[in-house]
């Protein structure tokens, strides 16, 4: 079962000073995501990832399209119990403790009385929090606040945990902690949908990534597949204090760092670059096929039109689906 | 009542003591004994009249001035702070948060005046030195004061629920200000004719009737309230609250949090 099916979901807002002039946040998505997996929502700062999650939680409703939710429709009540929900630059109620904010949100998760309090000391311990449960929020740094977010996130144990820009604001040692959080989450099983303009978590927790600009969805693709992808170049490092004569003539591209030089060229002087290296009595420290990065991608589904075909959907669209065998 | 509605309820109350709403108490007691201290060197006989007008109106005032100034923050804070959000994306309607955020500000104004009413009782018994049968009315004009924030915070719920928090508080103290003048202005409706009598009379009747649940003077000069009056106040607040609170919830269950 998919955990997250968005159908056509379509967000405009009425704006003007008579309010008649529609401006479109987010142009029918179509968006599937699998049962236990990671999937990162990439795109810059008023791309549409937001109004997609505020959308999933209820809290906007759509113009058009509707999504399932774990296998029920979104605005079934039954499906807030089983979901987790951070919000962007999440704010809190400061006139309470951390731990209590956790009990009171898990009295309203439904966290049964018997074993509630032992849940949040568990939360509070996981985000590292212990030594400051009892201090009101008000008290509280940015990261610590991100920390109490995550914690209210997955404290009623959900399937399905929404995060908005979860690494927004905080510092590297932070950062990091959330990443473990997040793939603890996928040891567990659970499904996560995150959504970022960090390229480098994305890079290094999902499974999938979709691109969305403009309220449009550009791409969606398999990190592991899009950063495979060779660009027929090889990249060689080899000790030298400049770049061999013979080598630049093969059409390298070289840059000398210290007694070091990565050279990138076409895969087809591959060959020829070694035997000037052998000849030359240099030595080879690494040879690798360039590959794809993420940040690549994502730069290239930025670009106007890119991916988009008649129907509003893309390449990468068909091929997930082709390969989920989602029907369309 | 549904748990959750207990819990954003007592959340609320919660948020109000620790926002240290309850230090009006303090000006409240500084105003009284010195009322009541000041009263008992100058006045012959009426010492009571006056304990019993200042105490039962500044308990009046302070608790609408509290009403007021909560309710319009009750929702429209909370979407500002998008606290909401990660209350809303729990198992909670929408209807249950604007219920439980109602519940708990009138449990604060609850708690509120009965410390209030402790002082207005100490006070009657400094300058009057005895209770009397009579000082019973006493409570009952407490219980309509209690009424009155019923319907404000429902009102302050209500506008707030689309406006902004300077226009629901606008809205709600004009309406508490015409609310008070109810009686008079139904006397208005019923010797006006035609169309202005017309507009007059819906305007009389539709503004809640505050007058009605003033009994501050007739309590103070010791004259019994009938009980008619009792039951008519409490339906009339409990309908009109649940009114304005319905209205609130129509509204707040379209709006788009952006």
């Amino acid at each position: 079962m998919a955990a997250i099916e968005i159908l056509d979901l379509e967000k405009s807002y009425l704006v003007g000073f008579w309010r008649k002039r529609p401006k479109l946040a987010l142009r029918r998505l179509r968006l599937t995501i699998e049962e236990g997996e990671v999937f990162g929502f990439l795109g810059p700062n008023g791309a549409g990832k937001t109004t997609t999650l505020k959308l999933l939680m209820g809290l906007v409703f759509p113009t058009a399209g509707t999504a399932r939710i774990l296998g029920l429709d979104m605005d079934d009540p039954r499906v807030k119990s089983q979901i987790g929900f951070l919000p962007e630059q999440p704010y809190f109620y400061d006139h309470l403790t951390a731990r209590e904010l956790l009990n009171y949100y898990g009295q309203l998760s439904g966290v049964p009385a018997k074993g509630r309090s032992a849940r949040v000391e568990q939360m509070l311990a996981r985000v590292g929090l212990s030594d400051s449960a009892g201090v009101q929020l008000r008290k509280f740094s940015k990261g610590m606040l991100q920390r109490v977010g995550l914690a209210q996130a997955i404290l009623h144990e959900p399937k399905l945990v929404f995060l908005d820009e979860p690494m927004s604001g905080l510092d590297p040692m932070g950062r990091r902690e959330v990443r473990d959080l997040i793939q603890q989450l996928r040891h567990e099983g659970k499904t996560v949908f995150f959504s970022t303009h960090i390229l480098s978590d994305a890079e290094a927790l999902c499974d999938r990534v979709g691109v969305i600009h403009q309220g449009e969805l550009r791409g969606v693709g398999a990190v592991a597949e899009l950063t495979s992808e060779t660009q027929g170049k090889v990249e060689i490092v080899f000790f030298a204090e400049q770049v061999p004569a013979a080598l630049a003539s093969l059409g390298a591209e070289a840059r000398v760092s210290g007694d070091m030089v990565n050279a990138v060229l076409p895969e087809e002087q591959q060959d020829a670059a070694l035997d000037v290296l052998r000849r030359e009595r240099i030595k080879l420290i690494s040879l690798t096929p360039v590959r794809r990065s993420l940040e690549e991608y994502y730069i290239q589904k930025l670009q106007p039109n890119e991916g988009r075909k008649d129907d509003g959907r893309n390449e990468d669209d068909r091929k997930q689906e082709s390969r989920k065998g989602v029907g369309v | 009542m549904n748990s959750r509605i207990a819990y954003i309820a007592f959340n609320t109350f919660r948020e109000a003591v620790r926002d240290r709403v309850l230090y009006n108490l303090i000006a409240f007691a500084l105003l009284l004994s010195g009322a009541a201290i000041l009263v008992g060197e100058v006045s012959i006989d009426i010492e009571r009249l006056v304990v019993v007008n200042l105490g039962l109106t500044a308990v009046s005032l302070f608790g609408v001035v509290i009403a007021i100034f909560i309710g319009i923050g009750l929702v429209s804070k909370e979407i500002e702070k998008r606290t909401l959000y990660t209350v809303l994306s729990r198992p909670v309607l929408r209807w249950e948060f604007v219920v439980g955020k109602f519940f708990g500000l009138t449990g604060t104004l609850v708690v509120n005046t009965f410390f209030m009413a402790v002082g207005v009782l100490l006070a009657l018994l400094y300058v009057a030195h005895k209770f009397e049968k009579m000082d019973a009315w006493v409570l009952v004009a407490l219980y309509f004061i209690i009424l009155q924030f019923l319907i404000v915070c429902g009102l302050a719920l209500f506008f707030s629920s689309f406006s902004t928090p300077l226009m629901s508080a606008v809205f709600t103290f004009a309406l508490f200000v015409i609310g008070s003048l109810a009686e008079d202005l139904r006397g208005f409706a019923r010797i006006t004719q035609g169309v202005a009598g017309l507009l007059a009379k819906s305007i009389a009747y539709l503004v809640p009737n505050f007058s009605a649940l003033n009994v501050i003077n007739q309590v103070a000069h010791g004259d019994a309230i009938p009980g008619r009056l009792i039951l008519y106040n409490s339906v009339y607040a409990l309908l009109y609250s649940a009114m304005a609170i319905s209205g609130a919830v129509l509204i707040f269950q379209r709006r788009n949090l952006k």
